[in-house]
């Protein structure tokens, strides 16, 4: 099927403009007419809730937590980026775009990242007038800092907290809506599945996670705000409640699930302990501009206290590889560089899988409390965690699952191929390419949801008759029978093991199979076993209690079934890309320095993957990415 | 890594029916895993035995959320200062300690189940006030709003509370004082929160009182127990904005009127 990006004509810079200009406006009074479902409450979420009630739009918004304050853009803590050149260092919104662009390793659409850094400048504006307590400089001025892959200061943060007080902008926002009636809030509601009329998404089936009812919703247009599928991997520094089921349940309706296998490995990232672990913990990137990333030059002196280490033993592998970006070199490309000195045997810490971030040199030169007044909440964590304090030895990391790239395919409008369905922040798939720049999911969930969706929702909605489709309709009746279905069938299972215990196996195979390196045989190992264990989560998982209340086995049974689907699609789409890009590494295709090969000849599209019925036989359609501002090259950060 | 023995009494109840305390015997649980992990390995072998699994709150477990809760002990968030219970590591426990662990209470926050609790109320202060009317798109240059590096570092200070409720749970009138203070200080002490500042101190306070939380007697278990260690300073503050807000309100007309920070 011919996928149409509906990428607006004209020069690069103009783009947006003209789009802006041609889309549909709806008159104020027929605004009202429109439902729009919204579900996720996070950056994109919450903000696309907020600005659509407030240009009249009725709102229905969905979130699984207690409150929507708690989605898991509140745990981003290093910051945003925005091309405002407050430094004075050269930087626009042409920068931003080129260092996007250039960091998602030419895979992101052009025109996309183009308006996201034209929309940065916007999104700070706004957050200050809400009163996110962004830093300052002592005369009041908004500070900044620097952030990987890039060689300008343009990031704004709030302390190691800037995921959180972004987020609680935009709930107030959305709570300011809420008060006025505009927006109809659902917590604790999780959506278990898409409906679909006539080929377009008119609504949603959802549980309430506390009485267990099983309801459908019906709307205009369906907004999918809900996050990656990092968890696939089991420990990721995701929250536990993280899930595909969302995105997922509408690929199986129709919608093009593209490049699943771009997903990001973040390099800092507090290392396994044990198996009892759940998840990953997550050191903000910034910790990189102080910090010295280093590990012994001899395997022999791994097992020594690192300040028994001597100066000249010390191989500082990301300043020697990479001298231009030094400590701040991308995400990828760092994290490798942690696994390729690991694999090497001069890992530290248990296990072998760490490297060592150190302060010392920083300390030194500006001082314990300018480090403490840095970072001093990210230490505190590092030692609740580890036991050991930062600012006596250096932190050991390792990369984790992070954030992932891929998600449901969606035109310049941020529409689906589905008609109807929506897909903002990173949920989607255009932005990013194969590769995150550090401080651009808080920008691209915020520009989607205040500027982008309020702009071209109306291009869709001005195409239907508001309310025209209700809960009535047949295909609902068969939503939610299918949904009841589910639950009964998780529930009777007979089986005798944890819905954990299968979470566990399909993460650490995953992550063997298709984490930070991946090649062919491992992949098509993992394909092998896959579904090889969702049949037998079918046949053996064990779910107590019942459906008529909280109860939150149930709730992860169901995210679980969806992963142990997903989980397959996404080792296909690794096997398919015999390249390397971003995150998505392949060791068949390295030059021999060990950087990612990418084949632009072969392998420059973005895969969009179309759901068959059969799991193992997905069909492929291909998106071409053309590049016409920033000319494609080898990604070099030496 | 060491192992622990723990005993544990753990509170079950559904919602509407009285609960109980539990026996639950927790051996052989690593030192270096979280409270949460332990939480996760008693839950599989309760699981494995065919019984029900205790259900609590947890999300990001990273300390931000502020999901999680459980009062350890007697204490919200447990033992450990500025530390919320998905950070709480085991080794802070030892092998032979018998721990009580219960949900957050509080008549504001009915229980749910075992130890879940329906803190909505708190997402209905934030609604009565708890903002900026700021339409998308109105907003002015950022820079043309400038907030001095201590005043910026205050309203931080108090934007860092993440609703976790552990403030009223740890009050003997289950005030949500704190919380309130915070919320309403961070805004109220910015400029941007200036024109609304009347608006908004009445509405939260009010909203709050309409909850069932209780009245402050200044007891300060609230910072104590806070995660996040917010001042109880944000409550004399609140108090001063309050009277001031009150005075307003009946001498004018309700309008706000230009003020300047504090």
């Amino acid at each position: 099927m011919p996928l149409d990006s509906k990428i607006p004509s004209g020069p690069m810079a103009l783009k947006w403009s003209k789009h802006k200009q041609d889309s549909k406006l709806i008159n104020p009074k027929n605004k009202r007419k429109y439902t729009v479902i919204v579900v996720g409450s996070g950056l994109a979420g919450a903000s696309a809730a907020a600005s659509l009630s407030e240009l009249g739009y009725k709102v229905k918004c969905f979130c699984f937590q207690d409150s929507p304050r708690r989605a898991h853009s509140i745990a981003a803590q290093g910051g945003i980026n925005a091309a405002k050149n407050y430094q004075n260092d050269g930087d626009s919104v042409h920068r931003l775009f080129y260092d996007t662009v250039k960091g998602g390793d030419f895979r992101a659409r052009e025109a996309n990242v183009h308006r996201l850094a034209e929309e940065s400048v916007n999104i700070i504006d706004q957050c200050v007038a809400q009163g996110v307590p962004f830093a300052r400089e002592y005369g009041g001025a908004l500070a900044n800092r620097s952030f990987g892959g890039a060689q300008v200061s343009r990031t704004f943060y709030a302390r190691g907290q800037t995921g959180q007080q972004l987020l609680l902008g935009a709930y107030s926002a959305l709570n300011k809506e809420i008060a006025r009636g505009g927006v109809e809030m659902h917590t604790r509601c999780e959506m278990l599945e898409l409906v679909v009329v006539d080929g377009h998404a008119k609504g949603i089936i959802t549980r309430d996670l506390v009485t267990g009812k099983v309801e459908a919703h019906a709307g205009d247009t369906v907004l999918l705000c809900t996050g990656g599928y990092g968890n696939v991997f089991y420990l990721s520094t995701n929250a536990m409640g993280c899930n595909v089921t969302a995105t997922w349940r509408a690929h199986k309706k129709g919608a093009f699930f593209a490049n699943p296998c771009y997903t990001q490995i973040h390099p800092t990232c507090i290392p396994v302990s044990g198996e009892y672990q759940s998840k990953l913990t997550l050191m903000s990137e910034s910790l990189r501009n102080d910090g010295r990333v280093w590990v012994p030059k001899n395997a022999a002196d791994c097992g020594k206290p690192a300040h028994q280490i001597a100066e000249q033993d010390r191989d500082y592998y990301l300043e020697r590889k990479y001298p231009s970006f030094g400590n701040l070199a991308p995400r990828d490309i760092s994290s490798r560089a942690a696994k390729e000195a690991c694999d090497d045997g001069r890992g530290v810490g248990p296990g072998g899988r760490g490297v060592y971030l150190d302060f010392a040199e920083a300390i030194q030169l500006f001082g314990r409390n300018t480090i403490a007044e840095r970072y001093g909440n990210l230490f505190d964590m590092y030692e609740r965690i580890t036991g050991e304090s930062a600012y006596e030895r250096p932190m050991r990391i390792y990369p984790a699952v992070h954030y992932t790239m891929g998600g449901l395919w969606v035109d310049y409008n941020l529409m689906s191929n589905l008609p109807g369905l929506h897909v903002l922040g990173e949920a989607n798939f255009s932005d990013h390419g194969a590769n995150r720049l550090g401080a651009s999911a808080l920008m691209q969930g915020l520009a989607d949801g205040y500027f982008v969706i309020p702009t071209t929702v109306a291009n869709y909605l001005v195409t239907q008759t508001p309310g025209g489709v209700t809960t009535d309709h047949p295909e609902f009746k068969k939503a939610l029978e299918g949904s009841a279905s589910q639950i009964r069938r998780l529930l009777d299972g007979k089986g005798r093991r944890s819905v954990d215990s299968f979470h566990r196996e399909l993460g650490l195979l995953v992550w063997d199979k298709c984490g930070m390196e991946r090649d062919k045989a491992g992949l098509e190992e993992a394909l092998r076993r896959i579904p090889e264990l969702r049949e037998e989560f079918w046949q053996n998982v064990v779910v107590p209690g019942s459906g008529d209340a909280a109860n939150p086995e149930l709730e992860k049974a169901g995210r679980v079934a969806d992963f142990m689907e997903f989980a397959e699609l996404l080792c296909q789409d690794a096997l398919h890309r015999e390249e390397s890009c971003g995150g998505h590494f392949r060791s068949e295709h390295q030059y021999p320095d060990g950087e990612a090969k990418r084949d632009d000849e072969n392998f420059c599209y973005a895969a969009a993957w179309e759901y068959t019925g059969d799991l193992a036989k997905p069909i492929l359609n291909k998106e071409q990415l053309t590049f016409e501002e920033v000319h494609l090259q080898v990604r070099s950060y030496k | 890594m060491a192992l622990l023995n723990l005993h544990l009494k753990v509170w079950r109840q559904n919602a509407g029916q009285p609960g109980h305390f539990q026996d639950i015997d927790a051996p052989e649980i690593p030192d270096h895993a979280s409270f949460l992990e332990m939480m996760d390995i008693v839950n599989e072998r309760l699981i494995a035995k065919g019984e029900e699994p205790v259900a609590f709150d947890h999300d990001c477990r990273e300390g931000i959320c502020g999901m999680c809760s459980m009062t350890i002990n007697g204490m919200p968030h447990g033992p450990e200062k500025a530390t919320t219970t998905c950070q709480l590591h085991m080794r802070k426990f030892r092998t032979g300690d018998t721990i009580w662990i219960e949900p957050f209470r509080a008549r504001a926050f009915p229980v749910i189940k075992d130890l879940v609790t329906d803190r909505s109320a708190f997402d209905r202060i934030q609604q009565a006030g708890g903002f900026v009317t700021v339409r998308t798109g109105s907003a002015a240059e950022a820079n043309n709003i400038l907030v001095g590096k201590e005043v910026a570092d205050a309203a931080m200070d108090a934007a860092a509370c993440i609703g976790c409720g552990a403030c009223v749970a740890a009050c003997k009138n289950a005030s949500a004082m704190l919380y309130v203070a915070a919320k309403a200080g961070q805004l109220n002490t910015l400029p941007q929160g200036q024109p609304e500042k009347t608006r908004r101190t009445l509405g939260m306070v009010r909203q709050m009182d309409h909850e069932g939380f209780g009245g402050c007697t200044n007891q300060y278990e609230c910072e104590a127990a806070c995660p996040k260690e917010i001042s109880v300073r944000w409550i004399t503050k609140l108090n001063r904005d309050f009277a001031a807000a009150t005075l307003k309100d009946a001498f004018g007309n309700g309008q706000e009127r230009g003020e300047g920070g504090d």
